[in-house]
């Protein structure tokens, strides 16, 4: 039987605080933003039981790009498309157009949605590797008691607890995504292994950012990891090892090796757990002599 | 226990009421309940791109779409292409190229086409190919089509060119 059997009521509402106090009733919802992933969920069986379907993808002003002070705030409801096609996220967040170009097919990156990547917690999400390496912080939004909007703010580092598990309370809603405005000096690389560059969920993706100064150091490095563990994650020890060096074909190696030892990915139908360690491995060493060249 | 949610939408340029289940797909409700066999059933899940729809202006695959979601936005299936003068360059460099073999992704080709096309008048291979990244097709090899829709933006070009 399909979970959504016991499903009563569907809701579309245009206001956060409408869709938040739907969202705080008892028996909760299951929120419907693309779709793209939902409905598969559906088709599969793999939903869990709510009492109503919340229909998000009509509240105003959840899907709007735009700066705040020295952020870039890009809402939950932007398409992927959205994302690989605004001026200011191609300006500020280059890695994120990257990673949003590599995102199954037009079709799908004209209705998938960045909170809706983010909230379903695939350790192969696209956008987690690259919004792990530029420092994102969540917006999560609930009802408070006078019935006003409440936000809090979460590092992204701290959101993925497992595969398709958050740190998303009961009653909390995703509305944006901020990223700090990127230093002077930035460079940004996004590397996603698979069998075909379209539609393909990834074996393994790699996102770096890094600042580098007048001499040639890097600083600020992140080296993050998709696919290679039960959550996307930063590989510390490689990132360490570059923080304040020139990279050269030595390092790159070394770097490599520290990073395909921080992976622990699995066997699946798209990899063994020893092809995924190459794969971090060949394609961090790759990455950073391009961009010791660049 | 089967709930049904009653929408209004605009399908081909006429208004339209339908009544959905809450997790119907679009594609289901286009095939199943109004009628319209045009748009294909593949894969059913956003693999195979036959079931690709315009809506709002952007294609998407119908059977990703929550049918309860089409409320109050516009719809165009290859029906409604078959009869628009805008898609005729795209259908006769369809017919002209060869790009139908056993015309099962035909329609969600044309549809995908036409929203390149609205996007980038004149397309060149490398453009139409990374279009069509999301419609398999298992018998023409692609090159036909491919050829049928960068012929297509450029021979409306070309007219665009004369007036």
């Amino acid at each position: 039987m399909m979970a959504t059997d016991c499903v009563e009521r569907y809701l579309a509402p245009t206001g956060l605080a409408q869709a938040l106090a739907a969202l705080a009733e008892p028996g909760g919802a299951v929120v419907l933003a693309g779709g793209t992933d939902l409905m598969p969920q559906i088709n599969a069986g793999r939903l869990r039981p709510a009492t109503t379907l919340l229909n998000i993808r009509r509240v105003q002003g959840l899907a709007a790009i735009a700066l705040d002070g020295d952020s870039l705030v890009i809402g939950a409801l932007a398409t992927l498309a959205a994302l690989r096609s605004d001026a200011l996220v191609r300006l500020h967040a280059p890695l994120l157009v990257e990673a949003a170009d590599h995102f199954a097919s037009d079709q799908i990156r004209n209705a998938a949605t960045l909170g809706g990547n983010l909230c379903n917690a695939s350790p192969a999400g696209d956008t987690l590797p690259p919004l792990l390496a530029l420092d994102a912080e969540l917006g999560l939004a609930s009802l408070g008691e006078a019935g006003a909007v409440l936000e809090r703010r979460l590092p992204l580092a701290e959101f993925f607890v497992g595969p398709g598990r958050t740190r998303l309370a009961a009653g909390e809603l995703l509305t944006a995504v901020r990223l700090p405005l990127p230093p002077a000096g930035r460079i940004t690389r996004f590397c996603k292994a698979g069998t075909r560059p379209a539609l393909d969920i990834a074996t393994i993706s790699l996102a770096f950012a890094a600042r580098r100064d007048d001499a040639g150091r890097l600083h600020e490095v992140h080296l993050a990891l998709g696919a290679v563990a039960p959550i996307p994650l930063r590989a510390r020890r490689a990132e360490a090892l570059l923080e304040g060096r020139v990279l050269d074909a030595a390092l790159a190696v070394e770097v490599a090796r520290a990073a395909a030892g921080e992976a622990t990915p699995i066997d699946d139908v798209r990899a063994t757990a020893w092809y995924r360690r190459e794969l971090v491995h060949n394609l961090t060493r790759r990455m950073l002599n391009d961009v010791a060249h660049a | 226990m089967s709930l049904t949610h009653e929408i209004h939408f605009r399908l081909n340029g006429v208004m339209q009421r339908a009544a959905v289940g809450l997790q119907m797909s679009a594609l289901q409700m286009l095939r199943e309940v109004i009628g319209l066999a045009g748009t294909k059933y593949g894969c059913g899940e956003g693999e195979c791109g036959a079931c690709t729809i315009i809506v709002d202006g952007a294609s998407v695959n119908a059977c990703l779409l929550f049918a309860v979601d089409c409320d109050g936005r516009e719809l165009t299936t290859i029906e409604g292409l078959a009869r628009n003068a805008q898609t005729e360059a795209l259908r006769k460099a369809f017919v002209a190229h060869g790009a139908v073999q056993c015309g099962f992704c035909t329609p969600g080709m044309v549809v995908q086409a036409t929203h390149l096309l609205s996007q980038q008048a004149n397309p060149d291979a490398t453009a139409a190919k990374r279009a069509i990244e999301g419609n398999l097709c298992r018998c023409t090899g692609y090159l036909k089509i491919v050829e049928a829709i960068v012929d297509a933006g450029g021979q409306a070009q070309a007219t665009e060119d004369r007036r």
